[in-house]
């Protein structure tokens, strides 16, 4: 913030400022752009989920709320995100050894736990439908759905990126700075995935 | 006295500096310390002229694609307008007029000018302005335009589905939006919401494109201050844009899913058609408040690019350094800021607490200050400027006018007192079309007309252009005036035909509205006829037509091939402003020309 103020404070005009604007080198932030970009995003996805849980606070005050159970593969799914939030930490120190087996090891790990999440979460679906609380009966149903949702889709998207990463790495046709870098980048958005839910599932919960 | 004093020291110590022979010579630049961008190379036909990775291209066709369907919007205004003079042609229907009044809006508001000052203006300027080769994520990028083609195939087709598209108005306020009585209740608010959806998830991919664009890649030697200002409205409103977008994708899906899916996210315990619905507890406010978290912003998406791009196209044609550089880009920043905690200054009917009302008209009225410091700005860079009153210059002054007579207006609307009896007026439509539906779009002509050349080799015919300005600008005037004054005697906004009420007296003057809008509409095929025509066979444009400081016209082809800067990236000097520097023959000196090339200039005082 103190960097923004003295920034827009400059005189671009003065040739005292002039000298000193002639050996800027065009790059504003220290980061990759890539890194940048990632950090944008969670940016982005923050705000999403900061609306939906003023959306929820707000709409739960209404008398007609009905809070649902939870069931408890909820807590094991949570604990399989931890994992594999463990596991891409852990997969990001094996790159940036270069260590290929422990890499691979690793990223098949984290998509088979990943996957396992979205597995469970379509089971605590399934079950709770089952059950009868559809979205349509109480609104505290449907946002879980809803929230469910909207995090298994992030975690889709992060998945794409895995993929690609992951189909590099087998076929081999990659710069290994390239490498770590996807793959620490992965990891970071993991852990804000993980974060997210743990933010979601406490709200659920407590409410 | 003492400017002329301070300015023989400076001169002075640019004199000292240059002749110490010791010191480095002063356009020295470090060698670069960054890599190369790897450019996409297109190898086939889909590749170059469908799905290019061009940012320049991207620019173009986000153009086209949102002028297009700003012709539609256009349309459906002009026979909403027959219908309002002429109720006895029974040109459109109650439902009808709902429909296209919502279409209307949604049309001009997000899908024509969000995406044509961010999508066409953003990716045409960002990199050349910069220094840059490309956008920093290209295949982001074309994918960004691709899923906002795949909107606007959305919003289209809600016109074919039963029903047709959703009456509910622009601002798609439940639960009326999608109880049944409603047109296009169900699919047309199916398509229109997952239209918005996609637009959102587009501008998000573009949004980071720019921003990082702006951030990361510029030349050597250009700082953020150094900027022109038409990226710095673009950036800040990007960052706007993807902070506020959010907002309307969350209210957005649960809209969504109230409508299809039957849950009460927004639909209160209400009766429809005689029978008890079974949603309940809804709060409609809620999505108010989201609605308008966005549309508030949405209102500086549109207008901070448009703040740049005029500060630019003033600075340009009037010769002059543009007045207070530094407080415009304080400005802009501080409307950006502000713009987040006004928003239910658009909610004052909906019902609330008289000290929530207080606070949120103070804080409008705060907004005015930066954005009157604008004006001021503009207004003192033409004070002695040496003005060329070429057609981006007119559509320029006009922006200013028009600028200012819809803000003063506004600053009447952000009281409660004064809102509440006109908001249901023609006062609130004219307003709103004059602030940010006209003035954008006379800054979207001008910034036309200026950057024509860069885009196609070729100036556009300036005598159609003039043609174009004075109909446009007096004939917009001719629409919208009248309608203040419809508003203050009280004429309600959203009624398809006045009847026999009180207000049947002013039915001669929707008349004259209508004439207007109708010849300023098909006056717009004078432009579109200018641009086909001159981009075929129009006058070569010289490089640097507008003899214009920033980079854009610098490259070393003009329009600029693919990668913009041939061998080697441009190095940055001097901020885009040095217009009328005393000691040297040009008027102007380009943002890539170094203090060698130019050692008879004195520092300009300001």
């Amino acid at each position: 913030m103190k960097n923004f103020f003295k920034l827009i404070s400059q005189k671009p005009w003065e040739s005292s400022q002039a000298q000193i604007d002639n050996k800027h080198d065009g790059k504003t932030l220290g980061l990759s752009r890539e890194k940048l970009g990632v950090r944008t995003v969670m940016v982005v996805s923050t705000v999403i989920f900061s609306f939906f849980v003023v959306a929820y606070a707000d709409r739960m005050l209404i008398h007609d709320w009905k809070s649902m159970p939870e069931p408890w593969l909820l807590w094991i799914n949570t604990i399989i995100l931890m994992i594999s939030s463990y596991v891409f930490h852990k997969t990001k120190i094996a790159s940036d050894l270069n260590d290929y087996e422990k890499i691979k090891k690793g990223l098949f790990m984290v998509g088979f736990l990943t996957f396992a999440f979205l597995l469970g979460q379509s089971i605590v679906w399934y079950q709770l439908l089952k059950l009868g609380y559809f979205a349509s009966t109480n609104v505290a149903n449907a946002f879980f759905y809803l929230l469910t949702t909207i995090h298994g889709l992030h975690l889709l998207g992060g998945l794409i990126f895995w993929g690609l990463a992951t189909s590099k790495l087998l076929k081999g046709n990659y710069k290994i700075s390239n490498m770590q870098r996807t793959i620490e980048l992965c990891a970071i958005y993991w852990h804000f995935l993980l974060f997210v839910w743990l933010i979601l599932f406490g709200l659920m919960l407590f409410t | 006295m003492s400017d002329e004093f301070d300015y023989k020291i400076e001169a002075k110590a640019a004199d000292a500096t240059t002749a110490d022979a010791s010191a480095p010579p002063i356009d020295y630049v470090p060698p670069a310390e960054r890599p190369e961008q790897e450019l996409y190379h297109s190898k086939s036909w889909w590749t170059t002229y469908v799905f290019s990775q061009d940012a320049k291209y991207i620019g173009v066709q986000y153009t086209c694609v949102a002028t297009a369907i700003a012709v539609v919007g256009l349309i459906l205004s002009l026979m909403m307008r027959t219908q309002l003079a002429f109720p006895g042609l029974n040109v459109l229907d109650p439902s009808t007029y709902y429909q296209f009044v919502t279409m209307h809006g949604m049309i001009m508001v997000v899908f024509f000018l969000t995406a044509l000052f961010l999508g066409g203006f953003g990716n045409l300027l960002i990199p050349l302005m910069c220094g840059a080769r490309d956008m920093v994520f290209p295949y982001v990028n074309m994918l960004s335009f691709w899923i906002f083609v795949l909107a606007i195939l959305l919003l289209v087709s809600s016109f074919f589905v039963p029903g047709g598209p959703t009456g509910a108005g622009w601002t798609l306020y439940p639960p009326q939006a999608i109880t049944v009585g409603t047109p296009g209740n169900l699919w047309g608010m199916v398509m229109m919401l997952a239209s918005l959806v996609f637009f959102v998830i587009g501008f998000t991919m573009g949004g980071l494109n720019y921003v990082i664009t702006v951030l990361q890649a510029r030349a050597r030697g250009m700082t953020l201050m150094r900027l022109p200002l038409s990226v710095w409205g673009i950036f800040v409103a990007t960052v706007l844009a993807l902070l506020a977008f959010p907002a309307l994708l969350v209210g957005g899906i649960m809209l969504l899913l109230d409508a299809v899916l039957g849950t009460s996210f927004f639909m209160p315990e209400m009766i429809s058609m005689g029978e008890k619905l079974s949603t309940e507890g809804g709060s409609p406010i809620l999505f108010q408040h989201l609605f308008w978290f966005f549309g508030h912003p949405e209102v500086y998406i549109v207008a901070l690019p448009a703040f740049g791009i005029v500060s630019d196209l003033i600075s340009v044609h009037a010769r002059r350094n543009l007045f207070g550089y530094r407080m415009m880009v304080w400005a802009i920043v501080a409307i950006a800021a502000l713009s987040f905690i006004v928003w239910a200054h658009h909610m004052y009917v909906a019902g609330m607490r008289p000290w929530f009302g207080y606070f949120f008209a103070t804080t409008t009225l705060i907004i005015a200050v930066p954005t009157a410091i604008k004006v001021y700005n503009w207004v003192l860079t033409l004070w002695r400027g040496n003005i060329r009153l070429t057609v981006p210059m007119l559509f320029t002054l006009a922006f200013i006018i028009t600028f200012l007579n819809g803000g003063i207006t506004g600053l009447f609307l952000g009281n409660v007192a004064i809102d509440v009896p006109l908001s249901d007026t023609y006062f609130v439509v004219a307003h709103f079309h004059m602030v940010m539906g006209i003035a954008p779009v006379l800054v979207v002509f001008g910034a036309v007309y200026h950057w024509f050349p860069l885009v196609t080799g070729r100036m556009l015919d300036e005598g159609l252009g003039k043609i174009h300005f004075w109909i446009t600008f007096v004939g917009t005037y001719m629409i919208y005036t009248p309608m203040y004054y419809q508003g203050f005697l009280g004429v309600p906004r959203r009624y398809f035909e006045m009847y026999e009420s009180s207000y049947a007296s002013t039915v001669g003057l929707n008349v004259f509205i209508t004439v207007a809008a109708l010849i300023v509409g098909l006056s717009q095929l004078i432009f579109f006829y200018n641009i086909i025509n001159s981009a075929r066979a129009g006058k070569k444009a010289k490089k640097n037509p507008w003899d214009a400081n920033s980079l854009e016209w610098q490259t070393p082809e003009m329009p600029p091939k693919h990668g913009n800067w041939g061998n080697e990236l441009p190095v940055v000097y001097r901020w885009p402003y040095d217009f009328g520097v005393p000691g040297i023959d040009k008027d102007y000196i380009p943002q890539n020309v170094s203090p060698s090339q130019v050692s008879g200039a004195k520092a300009d005082k300001t």
